[in-house]
């Protein structure tokens, strides 16, 4: 394995993980982050589409990219992708059909998902097929990973269980813990990626934005504050 | 006519597509830094819209729908597996277009929006619109009105954005919240304000 993966590659495969993060980092992909994770098993499922369809994509656009007119690019494109997102939907109905019903327009959102669109465009238009299908799988693990940590957070405050078994027993059934109803509502995606984000950059500081101005300091009545 | 000014102000409102559905939130938290671009983006947003929910709706009516080809002669037909593909065509046909004249005619705001304006056609809140048109069934008007509505929802939603970010420039926070982090859980609080809307009935 060693001899396939050299260096260049598994930096391509890692570093979406955690230093260049697609979704905290690059601020892409967020809109089903939001709605898919109140539960895990729908986010394991969602992940795993995400990944099969990033990396099958930026493959497939990349071994094709040296013959795609750039101004018709982009449809080219969304109808590589949109084509495995049907196969990847009719795919979910097929074997698991609650979870698929669960997910419902979210499946078909996967094609305006902008990791898969941003991948191919930032990535596989310029880099030959293997090592656009590696970023493809590596930024697909990304978003999972971030996935995975909402989804994990929302169901066990918000329901009390993880994929369905119960782990707090809640107050209604005799049990202790009172779920937090608001962990279910969407908002709170937003504050546990916040959250997220804050960790992630105090953990690995470069990450922190350059904000565009200072304020300065008034104290000794010369700055240039007016 | 009272009815469609009530699908106006819902789409607007009640079933605003950034922050009742959470379409379209990669460019709503990316190209919210400015209240000017933030603007420009959410006019491009509204033409994008006005054109392409019409447009699907009548492509998903006369070709797709189950026997919608009976106009033709062919009956028997049920071609709305394919909404989803030509949905998105007609989406990325269109963007493509609109791309080509803002580079030709407005290249301030061609550069402004940079690599988000190819992205329009994978923002959520585009596809989303017309698959909700296709959802609900409606009528060829009740799209337009629609379109419109659900896009001038969304730029309200990110030009508000803008104006919090504007002034949280002035704001001390922690090092590691500052940008991102901090906007996302302004957006978890704006959201949490348009929840209030949701019980709403028109």
């Amino acid at each position: 394995m060693s001899a396939v993966l050299n260096d260049e590659t598994k930096e391509v495969l890692t570093s979406p993980l955690i230093d260049n993060n697609p979704i905290t980092l690059q601020v892409l992909g967020i809109c089903s982050a939001l709605a898919v994770t109140s539960q895990m098993s729908t986010s394991l499922i969602m992940a795993v589409a995400l990944t099969a369809v990033t990396a099958c994509s930026s493959a497939a656009i990349s071994s094709i990219r040296n013959h795609i007119p750039g101004s018709i690019r982009i449809i080219v494109q969304m109808t590589i992708i949109a084509s495995l997102v049907i196969v990847v939907d009719q795919v979910l109905k097929a074997f698991v059909y609650d979870i698929s019903k669960q997910l419902s327009v979210f499946v078909g959102l996967i094609i305006t998902n902008c990791i898969v669109m941003g991948r191919a465009e930032a990535y596989a238009m310029k880099n030959p097929p293997f090592e656009s299908f590696m970023d493809g799988i590596g930024n697909g693990l990304g978003y999972s990973l971030i996935l995975v940590i909402v989804a994990f957070f929302r169901e066990l405050l918000g329901s009390g269980k993880l994929l369905g078994i119960e782990i707090l027993p809640l107050v209604k059934d005799g049990g202790w813990y009172e779920p937090n109803g608001l962990m279910l509502l969407p908002p709170s995606a937003f504050f546990i990626i916040g959250f997220i984000i804050w960790a992630f950059r105090e953990w690995k500081p470069v990450q922190v934005e350059q904000s565009d101005f200072r304020i300065m300091a008034i104290a000794h009545g010369e700055g240039g504050h007016h | 006519m009272e009815a469609y000014v009530s699908l106006f102000v819902k789409a607007v409102f009640v079933e605003n597509l950034a922050l009742a559905f959470f379409l379209g939130m990669c460019t709503f938290l990316a190209v919210s830094k400015k209240i000017s671009t933030a603007m420009g983006l959410g006019i491009a947003v509204i033409v994008v819209q006005v054109i392409t929910v019409p447009a699907n709706n009548v492509i998903y009516k006369y070709l797709l729908e189950e026997d919608a080809l009976s106009w033709m002669g062919i009956t028997g037909v049920d071609l709305s597996f394919l909404a989803l593909l030509s949905c998105i065509g007609v989406i990325a046909a269109l963007v493509q277009i609109l791309e080509m004249i803002l580079d030709k005619f407005f290249p301030a705001l061609y550069h402004a929006l940079g690599v988000f304006l190819p992205l329009i056609t994978v923002n959520c809140a585009i596809l989303g619109g017309s698959l909700f048109m296709i959802e609900r069934d409606y009528d060829f008007t009740e799209s337009v009105v629609y379109g419109i509505g659900s896009g001038f929802g969304w730029a309200l939603a990110i030009t508000a954005i803008a104006g919090i970010r504007e002034k949280l420039k002035y704001s001390d926070i922690p090092k590691g919240l500052e940008g991102l982090g901090i906007t996302f859980i302004t957006a978890g609080l704006m959201s949490l304000g348009f929840m209030a809307f949701s019980g709403i009935q028109l």
